[in-house]
């Protein structure tokens, strides 16, 4: 099985230094592109290879790409988002660790691809090994020649720099990301203009994903279709997957793309925790809708996935047991995002905190039963098409399959007046 | 007053972006670094040095989570409340912290040694529970690693 993106992280996940990098075929993509390719031929290549975004919403990279305007003046801009802050989600900090000079090869081919001469590693603050593995990576690229003026003699310049974030989960959204990077509240902004026209101060912008960029080198080194003959379905490539909660060995694996959810938590993550059954899990970070036991045949692609009533979102998996209460869950869920919205839009500045003030009642057994009707409702009014971003709609979609697949234990809540998970929870801390 | 060690860093920062403004949550980290909390004379002073008025520069600092706006103690603990940690039991963790320091989130111990705040998802969610001393992330917590954690931040 191959696993292009993680195939040289060592055990002790040290990051390979430039001369063992370049050892292992580093850079090699880099130099195909300055050398016998021309920008639209890149972004060409990487449309044919199906790559999707990574991370969580899946648009077609080159599709993405093709929207900057490539006469446009300089400066053009190139960010990696690597502002890894969906709760349950912990893929990029691997790459981010132990790859560096793959996700800043990567880099090199996107900003060729689109004619940027700047980029920016957008970087979660939390993440200090990576911020010093990019450090260093970026400094060694530089000195050899693969960042600057003149890269490889081919007349294309590119400087990258490191910025870290300063936390607010908002900033992992494009446009509020690039506010961000002006140094604003990071807030959204309003589509159109798209970025890839008027993204970061008022320039044409790409921002993609940390795994993303990873792919691209391998896709260039070795073609279009063998970039789709890496998965088992329409959806090309490898996927980093990630299994967290109580399972025997949480962990993150680059797989085939399509891999089943049963094959995750049984094979890889070594199935559930002696005694405990599985209920459901999101499937891609805190802001997808619950799978349950019926889904655990589904191919963990982005059409699968739907196709089942979720979202592939970042791939990395949350299981909820059977001793754990799917209204805590959820509560904690919301509490994160009620705290996490930047309050720019009204639905979800107020329907958030309400949101999870009727969960906490229902949790503590203060539910009445008009209550399930309020969260219904705001699963409507806090959803697509209601709000400014995409952040109100992402947190009613683990509420409203919750309230869809564990109904009962709502409403056991609210006739009992009490969780009666509580105490029942086998606890890894002790 | 901006320290002349204080005003380099932030020049460093305004050389990679294209306007002085946009390095503003940067100025506001490096004054934090050197004084552990922006007070409201700091804000002032950096917002005069980034050609900003303090209302402007004050609305970025209070939006985002890592700039802290109130004094905090020698080391900040973030304790990831998030989704992963709370299945695999951080609220024990946090009990225990709460009673062994004797503060709730958001409170200074009296020697002024911790601070203890909640914090989101750290991205390591394979090893939950997790926290962060400072920089320092620990990971895979059991509460009687803690005390043992805690002595080797004076």
């Amino acid at each position: 099985m191959e696993k292009p993106l993680t195939q040289h992280i060592r055990a002790d996940k040290r990051p390979l230094t430039l001369k063992e990098y370049e050892q292992v075929g580093g850079y090699e993509a880099v130099r195909k592109v300055l050398k016998e390719m021309d920008p639209k031929s890149v972004t060409t290549l990487v449309k044919e290879s199906n790559l999707r975004g990574r991370g969580g919403a899946g648009f077609g990279t080159g599709m993405k790409w093709s929207f900057v305007p490539l006469n446009a003046p300089k400066p053009k801009y190139l960010v990696a988002n690597a502002d890894e802050m969906e709760p349950g989600t912990f893929k990029d900090r691997i790459l981010l660790e132990s790859t560096p000079h793959q996700l800043i090869e990567g880099m090199i081919v996107a900003a060729f691809a689109i004619q940027a001469d700047i980029a920016y590693v957008y970087l979660r603050w939390a993440y200090k090994t990576a911020g010093h593995a990019i450090t260093r990576a970026i400094e060694e690229a530089k000195s050899a020649g693969y960042l600057g003026k003149n890269i490889l003699g081919s007349g294309f310049d590119l400087e990258i720099h490191l910025h870290t974030g300063t936390g607010r989960y908002m900033c992992g959204e494009e446009t509020a990301l690039l506010n961000s990077l002006e140094g604003k509240r990071a807030t959204p902004r309003a589509k159109p203009p798209f970025p890839q026209v008027s993204g970061l101060f008022g320039r044409p912008t790409i921002v993609n994903n940390v795994e993303t960029f990873c792919c691209l080198p391998h896709i260039i080194n070795n073609g279009p279709d063998w970039f789709k003959q890496l998965s088992r379905t329409g959806d090309a490539g490898t996927k980093i997957y990630g299994v967290s909660g109580k399972v025997k060995r949480p962990g993150a694996w680059e797989l085939p793309m399509g891999v089943t959810m049963r094959e995750l938590i049984e094979e890889h993550a070594g199935g559930m925790q002696d005694g405990l059954k599985f209920r459901g899990a999101l499937p891609g970070g805190a802001s997808t809708d619950f799978l349950v036991e019926q889904h655990l045949d589904v191919k963990m692609d982005y059409t699968d996935v739907a196709a089942a009533g979720s979202r592939l979102g970042t791939g990395t998996l949350i299981i909820l047991d059977d001793h754990t209460c799917p209204v805590g869950f959820v509560r904690n869920l919301e509490h994160f995002f009620a705290q996490e919205s930047c309050g720019f839009c009204t639905p979800c500045r107020e329907g958030l905190p309400w949101v999870e003030k009727i969960l906490t009642s229902i949790d503590a057994g203060e539910g009445r039963e008009e209550d399930l009707q309020l969260l219904n409702f705001h699963t409507k009014y806090l959803g697509p098409g209601n709000t400014f971003c995409a952040l109100a709609p992402g947190a009613m979609e683990p509420l409203q399959s919750a309230l869809k697949y564990f109904r009962e234990d709502f409403e056991r809540h609210i006739q009992d007046k009490e969780c009666s998970y509580r105490g029942k929870e086998v606890s890894a801390v002790h | 007053m901006l320290t002349a060690a204080e005003k380099h860093e932030i020049d460093k920062a305004i050389s990679l972006v294209p306007v002085r403004k946009a390095a503003g949550i940067e100025a506001l980290k490096v004054v934090q670094d050197h004084r552990r909390w922006v007070s409201d004379e700091s804000l002032r002073d950096v917002a005069a040095y980034m050609e900003m008025s303090p209302e402007e520069l004050d609305s970025v600092a209070t939006f985002y989570n890592m700039i802290f706006r109130r004094p905090v103690g020698r080391h900040v603990i973030l304790l990831c409340d998030s989704i992963s940690c709370w299945v695999m039991g951080y609220e024990n963790i946090r009990m225990h912290l709460t009673k062994q320091l004797g503060i709730a989130y958001g409170e200074t111990t009296a020697d002024g040694r911790y601070t203890l705040l909640p914090n989101c998802c750290l991205g390591t969610c394979d090893c939950a529970p997790a926290l962060m001393i400072d920089h320092d992330l620990y990971r895979n917590l059991t509460i009687d690693q803690l005390d043992e954690i805690l002595k080797k931040y004076e």
